[in-house]
């Protein structure tokens, strides 16, 4: 059988394509450009193969970086999914104040990153800040500018502040979408407490959680504002994760070939990671 | 007698959800709540199991006072609307899972699930997760659940409702069998009088919290005590008009003269509100028929067998349910034919009287 063949189709794909082009499309083909070229200025390029990505997996900074990177997801994670997901238990289903619950909880989220950055920059000063002399008042030796420790502390106390929230919200979503009669019928079973939780409630939730795992996931491997403003990836180079190391290179040191071949392995990981994150929280999900 | 309600109300605040209701249901008895959505059927159901606790009243089980012990201790078991499964167990597992709350021993649990299963026809898919089953099969496990651990008290509320046509009629043929022989008191919710007639057993029917009636289903249906009982009871809405007996004529609509049938000559001359139902209406004249009126027709449903005519009166839409097929153009004039002798009669406060 023969179709019939309308081109006019083609004129109203064309501003999607038009868009993905320009945002996606054209963006990463620049990257990949520079990723196999040398090139000086006067916009000479030379062909240079895979050597930056030689050079990038060779050197000990990326890989460096890269532990400091999953460490810190990896910490943040199992900070924020449990800390989230029991705020989300706790929080209460209906009356007055649900209202102010939400409210509380979104605060953090409407905060840019690098004014908590400042924030916690101020409040974590040892002298004057009230976070920082708490703790030394305590009498721990605390100080995020000299100690990769306390560096380390206050980046993930400042992520947790600022984003545990967003879990806390997806999981409350998902929570009070459960029928009452799931509880009730649990009730009838005389089923406890922790079976609740163990055989309704988190099975519902099991497509809430992936998304809050993948998204805290992404957002964490990608952090860049945050040290940034807190210690500029110090002290030494405690707290320099990939997306620091990558400006360096890139606009610091302006080796845009390196810079480059770096994204590209960057969002390769990050696109790895998370498929299989998703592969491994769906794999009993049939339909 | 074993499930006994004395007088149970709730109250929320200012709102009355169940008035003052007595109830007395026997061992291995099948009794149905009849009524329209928000008639109070669930908040019923959930004061018999124990699930609320009423404002007042007494329920009595066994000869036992049970109004404050909590559901957990009262070997209850429920069906919902929803099909409510353990999303990640196993069908096997789901089943289990009330008796392996009770502590039973793992060869008993498994020859009573095998036994529920083989009953509702899941043994095939033991091994598959409530999502993989179809939306009868869903129910079936629940229902599985439901009858595995001997409870004395089993609540059905409208299991059938978020069914398919052809599920709903599967199930429902099958679920008398499932209870017939045990001794637990069965209550099942339903919207539909067709379900409850299907059923038999013993119905009462709700009306905004309140109990109207209760008795053997046909008794229920066939001798309505009130007008609100009567409607609640008939699927299409029962034909309601006021009327006015003078001596041997009944009029209606203002202008209809109809004779009045011989049971109801004993009635005092004055108005009454006349109640026909449905199928009592007829677009063919028949012998014994005893009165008739023309209307304007609204609406003709015609299935393979049956026609549903509805017609505009002075006193709203009156509907025919008859055999056959009669076809009427929306907006012409159709001659409708009533056995008078089937009308029922009610007081100007809904009480019947003929």
């Amino acid at each position: 059988m023969k179709k019939p063949v309308n081109n006019k189709a083609w004129f109203l794909v064309l501003p999607v394509f038009l868009l993905v082009a320009f945002n996606a499309l054209i963006p990463l083909m620049t990257v990949v450009n520079y990723s196999v070229q040398e090139t000086f200025g006067d916009n000479v390029f030379t062909w240079a193969g895979v050597q930056w990505f030689q050079d990038v997996l060779r050197s000990d900074n990326f890989w460096n970086a890269l532990q400091r990177q999953l460490l810190f997801t990896f910490i943040v994670l199992a900070i924020e999914i449990p800390l989230g997901l029991g705020i989300a238990l706790t929080m209460p289903k209906q009356g007055f104040w649900v209202s102010v619950c939400l409210v509380l909880m979104s605060l953090p989220l409407l905060i840019p990153w690098n004014v908590v950055g400042a924030m916690w920059n101020i409040m974590a000063l040892p002298d004057i800040g009230l976070l920082g002399k708490a703790i030394n008042g305590l009498g721990i030796n605390y100080n995020y500018t000299r100690q990769p420790v306390s560096a380390w502390f206050t980046l993930v106390l400042m992520d947790v502040w600022h984003w545990t929230s967003l879990v806390a919200l997806l999981c409350y979503a998902g929570l009070v979408s459960i029928p009452d009669a799931y509880y009730q019928a649990a009730k009838v079973d005389g089923a406890r407490r922790w079976a609740v939780f163990r055989y309704i409630q988190l099975p519902k939730l099991r497509h809430v959680l992936t998304i809050a795992v993948l998204l805290r996931f992404m957002d964490s491997f990608m952090i860049y504002t945050e040290p940034q403003v807190m210690t500029g990836g110090g002290p030494g180079s405690a707290t320099t994760f990939l997306s620091i190391d990558l400006v360096k290179k890139g606009i610091g040191q302006f080796d845009l070939g390196p810079a480059a071949a770096m994204s590209i392995i960057y969002f390769l990981i990050i696109l790895a990671l998370s498929w299989l994150f998703y592969t491994l929280m769906m794999r009993h999900q049939e339909t | 007698m074993t499930l006994e309600l004395r007088n149970v109300a709730k109250r929320v605040g200012a709102e009355t959800h169940i008035h003052p209701a007595s109830l007395m249901m026997a061992d291995g008895s099948f009794n149905i709540l009849l009524g329209t959505t928000l008639a109070g059927k669930t908040t019923l159901m959930q004061l018999m199991a124990g699930i609320q606790k009423p404002s007042e009243g007494e329920i009595w089980f066994r000869g036992r006072n049970v109004t404050h012990v909590p559901v957990q201790k009262r070997n209850v078991s429920m069906v919902y609307q929803q099909f409510i499964n353990y999303p990640n167990l196993s069908v096997f597992d789901n089943i289990a899972s009330p008796l392996r709350v009770a502590g039973m021993e793992r060869q008993e649990i498994a020859r009573r699930v095998g036994a529920a299963a083989e009953l509702l026809r899941l043994t095939p898919m033991l091994g598959r997760r409530p999502s993989e089953l179809s939306g009868g099969q869903q129910q079936r496990t629940a229902i599985a659940r439901a009858v595995v651990k001997d409870s004395d008290l089993i609540l059905l509320d409208e299991p059938l409702a978020n069914l398919d046509y052809k599920l709903r009629e599967e199930l429902r043929e099958e679920l008398p069998k499932l209870f017939a022989g045990r001794n637990s008191v069965v209550v099942y919710a339903t919207t539909e009088p067709a379900e409850a007639l299907l059923f038999g057993g013993n119905t009462a029917t709700l009306h905004e919290g309140r109990i109207t009636q209760f008795g053997a289903t046909p008794e229920t249906y066939r001798n309505p005590h009130d007008l609100i009982t009567a409607e609640v009871f008939s699927d299409p809405p029962i034909n309601r008009a006021a009327v006015v007996k003078t001596g041997k004529t009944l009029t209606l609509f203002g202008r209809v003269a109809w004779p009045v049938p011989k049971p109801a000559l004993a009635l005092a001359d004055g108005s009454y509100t006349l109640a026909l139902r449905p199928h009592h209406v007829s677009p063919v004249a028949r012998r014994e028929a005893g009165g008739s009126f023309a209307g304007r027709v609204l609406v003709t449903e015609i299935s393979g067998s049956e026609s549903v005519i509805h017609v505009a009166t002075p006193e709203g839409t009156w509907v025919s349910q008859s055999h056959g097929i009669h076809r009427f153009d929306v907006g012409t004039e159709a001659t409708l034919h009533a056995d008078v002798e089937h009308a029922l009669f009610f007081d100007s406060a809904g009480k019947r009287v003929m």
